[in-house]
């Protein structure tokens, strides 16, 4: 059973290992009723109007308007494109790799409607390298869709067509960049491009190209089924529907809750994932993935909704909460968040090209004990030339966090810097029992 | 606007390789570009490639399944490998080595056939992945048939700290365990059958955590 917090929509019979086929997903779920009714009843833009009435709003970080943008697409006969982000590499994200395992007929559904509302012929699921065993799941779910006639040449006799291939990216983080995905599925080395123009204007090929997050799409099916009115039932004005949050760090039950936008955070970290080991208290959160500025306990109890994380100087992101309890270093918390970045920048651009190396240098520096507290305020001006002149947010992605860091815990750092040579390092907890399995 | 690398940019209904041909594209020196008789390649591995050329509206986008078929027939990607993927598709060499160089899953350098990632970000980090790196690099060293490394966050932070052992995940995972994984390798059984991410429940399923809260 669920706990009473969770309101599971997109995770409904998910614990049934059956959901995966297609034939369970038609006996749990009712699926592909909803394709069929659009297939057979619907107009390309009565869909459009309800995704865009729906207020959804993308799952992938941005939190754009999926409907409008749906909606952004030119109208002709040029070939058109649907990706689908499923590159998911941010640290703390792991709910598409659980809607996607649990659930990927909900998303071929969903691609196939999105489809229909985009007028796209040709839809890819860009999934991340890593994700071998859920790129098989998928690859199996295709497989089924096709032969039972809801993907391929004139799908349910509607004179319409759709290919869908899944495409395993190969390691690479700045690839779920919506361009830079283009590019790697265009089979380049993947760089995010100038924009604009914005793919939906020339994205795939030089086509308009709609691109949407795995969760996003997986929404589709039930809005159209439901309508715009049910959706909004959920969540808040601004924030409407349910959410799937990854928790991790420190808590004593991490995992993916899928809740209404705009429940306490707090219900959240501690009502669902447990909060962190007894005998200790929480002293950092990053409320939505290793991007977003951290924030501390005195905000737990901000609704979890895109407009309350942004009002607090944070954002929602992807909906990835990683927790700091009070054994973990900020510093070099820090350290570890600038080192990915630094790792994942492609390097087309200056700033963070070098912003992110130097970063990381100096943070070793605090962290040796060799730096002295004007470094701080060094480290913090630079992380203000970074943000907004790079690229693509990949440079602002460790600039917001690591600034947070410096601002909001600069004792800490000044205090590391007076204990150079300790390391502070401590594990959290042993690793959790088997905490979440059912076996 | 001049035509952009790779994009159909005048004409969005021509395929990409007409669309473009007037232009210097990357990879498409056709005197660079090795004969398929020339580089030996495996019929099978010919016909992969093909397959997954098909697949796509421009061939080119086959580039990284091809590297990944690659990959899985030499272990990793090898020069002569890239040479053949190269013949088949109609790219220069290089053009396809730039790509697999951009990629961390794609190897370059000779590795060794059973590869494992071990997560060293934020969350594993914090419940200790950096321990776990080293018991995995101390139970595989000297070792040639294994490859261990650190790797960027895998998207498994709930059963941090967490491994990927042929790209199948596991955890949360003891230093101790490193030594069992690697040993049950060896012996060609099944890896860690308890800790698979796969055998596992939605978290808001299992009971709730003792304690005070
Ligand atoms: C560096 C970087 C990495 C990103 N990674 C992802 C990702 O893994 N998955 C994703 O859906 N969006 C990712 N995004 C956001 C995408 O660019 C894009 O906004 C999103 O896929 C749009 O889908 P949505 O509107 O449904 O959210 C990333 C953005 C940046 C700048
Ligand atoms: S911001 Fe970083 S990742 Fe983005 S284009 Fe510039 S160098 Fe590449
Ligand atoms: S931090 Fe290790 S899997 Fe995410």
């Amino acid at each position: 059973m669920a706990h009473e917090l969770e309101t599971r929509v997109l995770l409904e019979h998910a614990e049934d290992p059956a959901l995966r086929t297609l034939a369970g997903y038609k006996r749990l779920a009712g699926g592909y009723a909803t394709q069929e009714r659009a297939y057979r009843e619907m107009e390309q833009d009565e869909i459009l109007k309800e995704l865009e009435d729906s207020g959804l709003r993308g799952r992938g970080g941005a939190g754009f308007s999926m409907g409008k943008k749906a909606s952004f697409l030119p109208r002709g006969d040029m070939a058109k494109y649907l990706c689908c982000n499923a590159d998911e590499s941010e640290p703390g994200a792991f709910k598409d790799r659980e809607l996607m395992q649990r659930n990927p007929h909900q998303l071929i559904e969903g691609i196939a409607i999105a489809a229909l509302a985009a007028d796209a012929g040709h839809a890819f699921i860009f999934i991340r390298g890593e994700y071998d065993e859920q790129a098989d799941i998928l690859d199996a779910a295709v497989a089924e869709a096709y032969e039972a006639g809801y993907l391929g040449t004139n799908i349910l006799g509607c004179h319409r067509d759709l290919e869908l291939v899944v495409h395993r990216g190969a390691g690479a983080y700045i690839c779920g960049e919506e361009t830079a995905l283009l590019d790697a599925l265009e089979g380049k080395r993947g760089n995010p491009r100038l924009k604009p123009p914005f793919p939906a204007v020339q994205g795939l090929y030089g086509g308009p190209t709609l691109i949407n997050n795995v969760e996003t799409l997986s929404n589709v099916p039930r809005i159209v089924a439901n309508g715009a009115e049910w959706f909004k039932g959920f969540g808040t004005e601004q924030s409407p529907g349910t959410k799937v949050v990854s928790i991790s760090g420190a808590v004593r039950r991490p995992g993916n809750y899928e809740v209404e936008l705009g429940i306490p955070t707090r219900d959240l970290i501690y009502g669902l994932a447990g909060g962190p080991d007894p005998g200790h208290e929480i002293k950092a959160f990053y409320p939505g993935g290793s991007s977003s500025p951290v924030l501390t306990p005195a905000e737990l109890d901000l609704p979890y909704s895109f407009e309350a994380m942004a009002e607090a100087g944070s954002m929602l992101g992807s909906g990835s909460i990683i927790v700091a309890d009070d054994r973990v270093s900020i510093p070099h918390m820090a350290l570890r968040t600038a080192r990915f970045y630094h790792h994942e920048s492609c390097g087309k651009c200056a700033p963070c090209r070098e912003g992110t190396n130097w970063t990381v240098k100096m943070l070793e520096r605090v962290v040796r004990g060799e730096a002295t507290p004007m470094d701080l305020d060094i480290i913090s001006s630079v992380q203000e030339n970074i943000m907004g002149h790079c690229l693509c947010v990949l440079g602002d992605s460790m600039a917001m966090p690591v600034s947070a860091m410096v601002r909001k815990f600069r004792p800490e750092f000044e205090a590391v810097i007076e204990t150079a040579g300790l390391d502070p390092h401590v594990v959290v907890s042993a690793p959790a029992e088997t905490l979440g399995a059912t076996v | 606007m001049s035509p952009v690398d790779g994009a159909g940019v005048n004409n969005p209904n021509l395929p990409v390789d007409q669309a473009v041909s007037e232009g210097r594209v990357p990879g498409r020196r056709e005197e660079e570009i090795p004969e398929l008789h020339e580089v030996g390649c495996p019929p099978e591995l010919q016909e992969r490639i093909e397959t997954l050329m098909a697949r796509y509206p421009d061939r080119r986008s086959a580039s990284i399944p091809a590297l990944w078929a690659v990959q899985e027939l030499y272990g990793w990607c090898t020069p002569e490998g890239i040479r053949q993927a190269a013949a088949v598709m109609r790219f220069t060499p290089a053009y396809l080595e730039s790509v697999a160089s951009f990629y961390d899953l794609l190897h370059t350098e000779p590795v060794g056939r059973h590869r494992i990632e071990v997560c060293t970000n934020i969350s594993c980090w914090m419940r200790g992945g950096d321990e776990l790196l080293d018991a995995f690099q101390a139970a595989a060293e000297g070792d040639e048939d294994f490859f261990v490394t650190g790797f960027e966050c895998l998207g498994a932070c709930d059963i941090a700290p967490m491994a990927a052992i042929g790209q199948r995940y596991y955890g949360p995972l003891e230093a101790a365990e490193a030594g069992t994984a690697i040993a049950q390798i060896k012996a060609g059984e099944e890896v860690l059958p308890a800790k698979a991410l796969s055998e596992r429940g939605l978290a808001g399923d299992a009971p709730a955590p003792g304690g005070s809260s």
